[in-house]
């Protein structure tokens, strides 16, 4: 098999980056990090995985169908919050409505994780689809064809 | 859920959740009927925001509940609802129309993206108008930007040209981009604020170098985006090679949102008391719109292809546009304001007319427009109705947007200015004639590349596009709607800029 030991090594790799995706996620509301950065991270394994095993073999566990429901999704968690709160009767994205009566803004918590969340997907997918459609571009177009 | 209190921020939430959900759809009727009807909700909240403004003035609305200046604010008064309902009311008329035309020119798999994209682009210039926010304002604008160079590079799947077309662009538009955010980063190191309001207020009095290099960076900036002559020049292939139903819709809206954002920057965050503002009005725009408005007539003239003849006209139109800003008074303004509602009227209806035309026969060249009123008369007098609304025959809204333009120069003593804009309305009156000759007196071509069935254009086309030349009409005669909101708007603005009413 080429590239052992680069395969193995991704292997060991690619679970850790997952979780450090996940903390800096999560991190996102009191401190440095956040959706966006988490998102890169994600996508980076997988990026990874498809530099040393082949964009197929990447594509048969993340294929782009569902990457585009996860762009989908992830979006959807950020506009959805919005609108949560809007049903709740605040405005659009004003989380104290989550929770209210809270003493210290519980809501702001609830809404910014939230949103970070939608965040983090929708960036990780967007990520992936990029990289997808660069990689797996068709070659060049002949000069005859334009 | 409060509706009314909710209003001001509908006419975006309701396209921006809409838009994600046409990508999970089947390709085909589907993502059509699924934006259309988003369209057509998004038109009912921007007409009651509009209701709402009429009656009770301005409204202002906090996003996430952060008070301005911190917080985004929402800020609809009369002249930004007008541009929002003309926005939402020419996706209302193009998206029912889009169908045929985007079956006959785009892939079939790619429907969900390009009606997705075609939802994020007038969420993205609706929320340019909407907000009151500097820096949101260039957020939006990039949404719709990028959305519709998108748009216009799908018209590769029949002329190639649309990619080199959306490519230019892309270059011009973010360099507009680019220079608008430089602007408003100056103002921002000045006064340490983005909400406009609050920016209007903490200028007061701050007259400096940096100010005027803001006011100029966002000026040109803005140039670009709204194609002011000589920075014009990524319009017309743009406009040309993009999809039919693109072009419809963003030659009605696109630039004209920029307008909008021109006015707003130069009444309600600078004033008069600005002395560059003064100059830009006799240096730049007055110069600048005069020469658009013959420059590119002239140059719409000479032109081969129908579509590519519009796009060179929008940019003389703009030229009108900017020419009564320049008068710096409240006729003047009032005339923009107007041009820029009657003027999205009648280029929707005549690129409709086109988009029809191309469906038929495949071309948008003048040739295949030969004994166009033997094979599709109704669009054929589509095309002749709007266009001579675009010259300014009385009981279109041309004429309207003319009369209000003259008024306008005479009343701030631009005599010349009024002959140059009767002296270029005649250039128009050539162009469309031009065609109109054409469609009318020539023999159809019987065999050949352009030779095409007897055969009109399907329902679905003809009478979305028939409600735009009604509406032409209609506003032509009903003047008092929107030269009486443009009046009330205008004199809001300038009471604001404190300019002479």
């Amino acid at each position: 098999m080429d590239h052992l030991i680069l395969r193995v090594t991704t292997k060991l790799m690619f679970a850790p980056i997952i979780l450090f995706g996940f903390y800096v996620q999560f991190h996102g509301d009191f401190g440095p990090g956040g959706g966006f950065q988490a998102g890169v991270i994600f996508a980076v394994a997988f990026i990874l995985h498809a530099f040393c095993f082949g964009l197929e073999e990447t594509k048969k566990v993340l294929p782009q169908k569902a990457l585009t429901v996860l762009m989908v999704i992830g979006f959807l968690f950020y506009a959805g919050t919005g609108v949560v709160t809007m049903l709740l009767g605040a405005n659009f994205l004003a989380y104290d409505a989550l929770v209210p009566n809270s003493t210290h803004h519980a809501g702001q918590h609830y809404g910014i994780i939230l949103v970070e969340w939608g965040v983090g997907v929708a960036v990780a997918a967007t990520m992936l689809t990029i990289f997808y459609h660069f990689t797996g571009r068709e070659p060049d177009i002949d000069q005859e064809d334009w | 859920m409060n509706l009314i209190a909710q209003l001001p921020v509908l006419p975006i939430v309701v396209p921006i959740i809409a838009a994600p959900i046409t990508l999970l759809l089947p390709p085909g009727r589907a993502p059509h009927l699924w934006a259309s009807l988003f369209s057509w909700l998004t038109f009912a909240a921007c007409i009651a925001l509009f209701m709402q403004v009429s009656a009770n003035g301005p409204i202002s609305y906090e996003l996430g509940d952060w008070a301005p200046p911190i917080g985004i604010e929402y800020y609809v008064d009369l002249a930004n609802a007008l541009v929002l309902l003309l926005v939402s009311g020419i996706a209302a008329v193009v998206f029912p129309f889009a169908y045929r035309s985007v079956q006959l020119e785009i892939d079939e798999r790619q429907t969900p993206l390009f009606y997705g994209a075609l939802l994020i682009c007038m969420t993205g210039l609706l929320g340019v108008t909407i907000t009151g926010d500097a820096f949101n304002v260039f957020v939006f604008l990039e949404i719709s930007s990028l959305s519709g160079y998108a748009l216009i590079a799908m018209g590769a799947r029949r002329d190639r040209r649309a990619l080199t077309a959306a490519f230019n662009y892309l270059v011009m538009g973010t360099i507009g981009a680019t220079f608008f955010v430089i602007g408003i980063g100056l103002l921002y190191q000045a006064t340490g604020t983005l909400n406009m309001a609050d920016l209007a207020q903490r200028l007061i009095g701050q007259d400096n170098r940096m100010i005027s290099a803001g006011f100029a960076f966002i000026l040109v900036g803005m140039g670009l985006k709204l194609a002011m002559f000589p920075l014009h020049l990524w319009l017309p292939n743009a406009y040309t090679y993009a999809p039919s139903a693109v072009t419809a819709f963003m030659a009605a809206t696109a630039t004209k949102v920029a307008v909008y954002v021109i006015i707003r920057f130069i009444f309600s965050v600078f004033n008069f008391d600005f002395a560059f503002i003064g100059a830009a009005f006799t240096y730049v725009l007055l110069p600048l719109g005069l020469a658009g408005m013959f420059v590119a007539s002239l140059v719409a003239l000479f032109q081969e292809d129908v579509k590519r003849m519009l796009a060179y006209s929008s940019v003389a139109q703009i030229g009108y546009m900017l020419l009564g800003l320049s008068f710096a008074t409240v006729e003047g303004l009032t005339a923009t304001l107007v041009h820029v509602f009657n003027h999205a009227l009648m280029k929707g209806a005549l690129f409709m007319a086109v988009a029809c035309v191309v469906l038929r026969a495949g071309s948008h060249s003048i040739h295949a427009f030969a004994g166009l009123s033997k094979r599709m008369p109704v669009t054929t007098w589509a095309f002749i109705i709007s266009g001579l609304s675009l010259i300014g025959v009385p009981l279109t809204v041309g004429f309207i947007s003319k009369w209000y333009l003259l008024q306008a120069a005479f009343e701030a003593g631009h005599w010349y200015a009024g002959f140059l804009i009767v002296a270029s309305s005649l250039i128009a009156l050539a162009y469309v004639g031009r065609v109109a000759e054409v469609m009318l007196l020539r023999e159809p071509a019987e065999e050949g590349k352009y030779a095409m069935p007897k055969e009109e254009a399907p329902l679905s086309m003809l009478i979305p596009m028939w409600v735009l030349v009604a509406a032409n009409i209609y506003f032509g005669v009903r003047t008092d709607l929107t030269g009486g909101i443009a009046t009330r708007a205008a004199e809001a603005l300038m009471a604001m800029a404190g300019g002479a009413p």
